[in-house]
Parts: structure tokens; sequence; C-alpha cells
């Protein structure tokens, strides 16, 4: 039985609220990006005591608070394909035409995946676990976009 | 019936701020909380591990940052811990600090860290607050804290001459402070010379409110730390500053309108007198020894002053005029040059209990009050007029508050 319910002379004013806004990459994320750009090489913080190494970058080991920032290390351009969704719908904000692989990369060296988008394969073939690689952009915009996307190797 | 019984004593034991600016492209969210967090648990002598709780406070739709308080875990410290978000508006780094006391004072936590954040360069403030008003159907307008009706009710109570000066001194000496305060975002330099030059030519905003006598936007985080008074008597690095009592007030943006054009009781006084005569405070002008007030603007300020202090007639701009709310006058107002020079606003109304306390410490540095502080007051201020105040204290040896 499905509930009826009555919305007769029940109306809505539309709101017109429109928020720009930005977000900082700050200056370790943007050394990654630096990195990425002039010398296609993906960077990760490792945190020496817990032997875990992170990316994107962090200032500090989550778990055990010790201050990584400087400590880089150069992680692969390839990695696993740990995880990944397929997105199915338009909108402005979004990188690519729908539709389009969202994978999580465990790059080599690295204990944290990267989000990114994965191409060269039909979204109704992938799996988890393939190796991809990433292929860079050729033209810069200073984004993680300096990474066009993944695809497999 | 007995209400506001505070179970356990509760002292500030750590306290870290950023610096204060509209330009921190250095930094994303989270590595800027982090570093408040980092100076808090220094000045606190403590560890991450030490904490036992973590409340989060900013404006969410100031950053256009869901969930905030998840994404700056990493700065937090929050991993594997309790924690709680608040959202205020203006007064939410007060009502922070409100959580937090009573939280350590229930019991359930006995160490807990408060984080105040905003960034609103990455933002869209007047987005978050005035866009979304429709003051044609339900959602009441939300000027935010640009409102000129203040200065033309002090031109019409004390002339147009002593208010706009009243104004204005009390700007420059927000400056003069905040040259002060190293870590303060606008510190301009202004002298008392300069006074008539701005009064007639900074540019207007709404009628007297120039934009001179406003607060700033800037971005920066404050972190304050808790402790129950078992903890305390531990030992700590530095001094506690004990949690008196605090009082929250708020009310609803169209009440007026039901009094016609006849004002209700301002907020402010209200929690002023409420929370005075509960501590059995009866001039509070001679009690304390330092208010950090949150002062959005300066017209503003100067007539908040008469409500907080429960002042009649022109009483706060003898005061002002004689030089009592200076830094080393009878009642010095903000020493760190207030919210008109530093206004991370999910952080601003921390930034009045911190900078008190600091005050009483002895520890504020370049603005630090030269005699002794023992009695500090704090307030907070956000949209429809919410109010907060707080007593905080040196010694732990005042008179049962009474509650009836
Ligand atoms: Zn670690």
């Amino acid at each position: 039985m499905t509930m009826q319910e009555d919305h007769k002379d029940c109306f809505v004013l539309e709101g017109k609220m429109a928020l720009p806004n930005q977000n900082f990459a700050g200056r370790l994320g943007s050394r990654f990006l630096i990195a990425i750009r002039d010398r296609k090489k993906i960077m990760g913080l490792k945190c020496n005591p817990c032997g875990k190494t992170f990316v994107p970058p962090r200032e500090y080991c989550e778990k055990c608070w010790t201050k990584i920032a400087d400590n880089w290390v150069e992680l692969g351009t390839e990695g696993e394909l740990v995880n990944f969704t397929v997105v199915r719908y338009g909108d402005r904000h979004l990188p690519k035409k729908p539709p389009y692989i969202l994978g999580q990369i465990r790059l080599d060296g690295a204990d944290t995946p990267l989000t990114h988008i994965v191409e060269g394969i039909d979204p109704r073939d992938v799996e988890s676990g393939i190796r991809v690689k990433a292929v860079f952009a050729e033209k810069t915009t200073n984004t993680i976009m300096d990474i066009d996307h993944f695809e497999p190797v | 019936m007995k209400m506001h019984v505070k179970n356990r004593n509760v002292a500030i034991i750590g306290i870290g701020q950023t610096s204060f600016s509209s330009h921190k492209e250095d930094q994303n969210q989270a590595e800027m909380v982090q570093e408040a967090v980092i100076r808090a648990l220094a000045d606190a002598g403590l560890k991450i591990g030490d904490i036992d709780c973590i409340v989060h406070g900013n404006m969410e739709l100031f950053e256009m940052q869901f969930a905030p308080d998840l994404w700056h875990s990493l700065g937090t410290g929050a991993y594997g811990k309790d924690e709680y978000r608040i959202t205020t508006g203006g007064t939410t780094g007060a009502t922070l600090v409100c959580a937090a006391d009573n939280l350590v004072a229930s019991g359930l936590y006995n160490t807990v860290l408060a984080i105040g954040m905003e960034k609103l360069q990455e933002g869209n403030t007047t987005g978050g607050i005035t866009n979304m008003a429709d003051p044609l159907w339900f959602r009441n307008l939300q000027t935010g804290a640009l409102t000129g009706t203040t200065a033309q009710e002090m031109i019409d109570e004390f002339g147009e001459e002593r208010a706009k000066r009243a104004a204005m001194r009390y700007r420059i000496m927000m400056d003069k402070h905040a040259m002060l305060n190293p870590r303060a975002h606008r510190r301009f330099g202004l002298e008392y010379s300069q006074m008539e030059d701005l009064m007639a030519n900074s540019p207007p905003l709404v009628g007297e409110l120039r934009l001179i006598h406003m607060c700033s936007q800037s971005d920066g985080a404050c972190a304050m730390i808790f402790t129950s008074e078992e903890k305390v008597k531990q030992g700590t690095k530095n001094p506690p500053v004990w949690i008196r009592d605090h009082i929250q007030i708020h009310r609803e943006e169209t009440i007026p309108n039901l009094f016609g054009f006849n004002k209700p009781e301002v907020t402010h006084h209200y929690a002023a007198r409420t929370l005075f005569a509960r501590n059995g405070i009866q001039d509070p002008v001679a009690y304390f020894d330092v208010f950090e007030m949150y002062d959005p603007s300066a017209w503003w300020a100067v007539d908040w002053l008469r409500e907080f202090f429960l002042l009649k007639g022109d009483e706060h701009l003898r005061m002002l005029e004689a030089g009592d709310f200076d830094l080393d006058g009878r009642i010095p107002i903000n020493p760190s040059g207030g919210v008109i020079a530093s206004n991370p606003i999910g952080a601003t109304a921390m930034l009045r209990p911190a900078e008190a306390a600091l005050q009483i410490r002895g520890d504020a540095g370049g603005h630090q009050i030269k005699k002794e502080v023992r009695h500090a007051l704090a307030s907070g201020f956000g949209g429809t007029f919410w109010s907060v105040l707080m007593i905080l204290e040196k010694e732990l040896n005042w008179q049962e508050v009474s509650h009836d």
C-alpha cells in the first residue's frame, strides 16, 4: 500500500544562493604538483616510525603525528587499481563526460591510494587488481589534472 | 530548582594561535588548523594522545567544505577520538569554549581540545550570510555585522560630533593595541591626530558606518585545551586559568517587530546582568581587570560597552574619553586589537577567552597589560544578536555561585 500525501496548495519558494569557493593546495600540496608538472614524478611523504608512505601529501603522519613534511620519497608512476567506481552522471563541476572510471590507485611504494581517472578500459571490463600507469597531461593547469589519467599497463 | 550547577572546576591549560591574515595560500585548511593545535599542545606540555575529546568549529558555508571536521582530522588529531562539531555563527568560538567547559565539568572527559578555524579567503562569506536570506518570506534578512543603525542611534543620543569622535577614538585605540600584537591581521599604525580625517574620508558603508570602523575578513585558527581541577593538581606546564561561569543568550531576529519600535533589552545586557548577579559581582568595571570583547565594528563596540558593563547614560563615553579602556587604563578593552583587527570567524569568539587567559597568565607578550590581571571577562557575538559572556579567574577562590 502506498501512502497518499496531499500536497495541494503547499507552495515552494526557490532559493537562488550561489557560493563560489576555492580550495588552497598549500605549499606542500603545491610542491607535490610541481614535481608532477616539471619532472613527471609522483612524490609521497614517508613516516619513518610507522613505515607508511602517504600520497597525496600531508604535513604530519595522522597516526603518530610525526612531522613528515620534508621526508619526500619518489613513488612509481605505476600501481595497482585497488578500488573504483563508475561515474554515470554529468555535471558542470565534474572533470569528464560520463561514463568514466574513478579509480583508487596504490602507486608502487605508497601505502595510501591516489584517486584519479582511469581510461583505456571499458567501464564494463574494469576490475580491482589490474596494473595501471600514469599518463601525464601535455599542458599544465597546476592541478592534479597534470596527471591526465591512468590507463592499463 | 537548581540550574546550571557546575559538577567540577575546569581550567584552560593550553592556548595556540596562528597568525591572522587575508593571505594564507601557503596552507590548506587542515595544515592551518594543525599549526594552532601543535602550538596549544606545546603550550600545555601535552601530546595529542593526552587529549580525550575534540570539539571543532567553523561555519561550513564560509569555506563550502561539507563536514569540515572530517577533512580537518588530519590537522585536529581527532583520529580515534571522540569528536563534536559546533557551528553557531559568529559565536562559534565562544560556544566551543562553553562546550569544552561543559564536557570537562560534566566528568565525561578529563582533557578536551577545542579548535576554532576559518579560511574565509577560500569561500564566500557574504554568500553564506546575506545571499541565503529571503527578507520577503520567512528567511529573514541577515546583514552580518554591516549595519548603520547603531551609529545613527548614538548620533541621535549624544550628538554627531561626540558620537563620531567616540567611535573613531575606539577604532584608533584598537589599532594601537593591534600594533603590539604581531599575530593581528590589520595593523595600520593609526594616530589620534588622524581622527578628523578618518571621520570625514574613510569610505562610507552604511550611513556613518565607514570602512575603517569595520572588522576584517581573516584566515586563521585558535586551539585551546581544557582540563579538570583534579588533573591540574597533578601539575601543569603553565599556570591554569579557571573558567568561573559562562552564559549564552539568543534572540530570534524578528522579536523586535513584536515590540514595534520599542527595543527589547539587548541580549548583551541580559547576559551581563544575569551572569554578574548569579556570581555576586556588583560593579563589573571595578571587578574585572580586562575585557576581551567581540567587537565587529567600532560603533557597536562603544555602544556594547554600556550594555556589558551595565552603565547608564553617557558613562561609557566618558570612560572612553578619559582613557579608561586603553591598554593601561582602568579596565582595558581588547589588548589583542580585537575583532576589528582580526576576524577568522570560527576562531574569532574563541580568541576572546584565549587572549583574556593569556592576560591572566601574563603571557600576552607585547600587548600584556602592565598591572596584574586576576579577573577577566570575554564575550562572543553572532548573528541575530547571540551573546556569549564568560568569566575567567586566576585563582580558584571565588564565592559559590547562586542558582535561584
Ligand atoms: Zn607515523
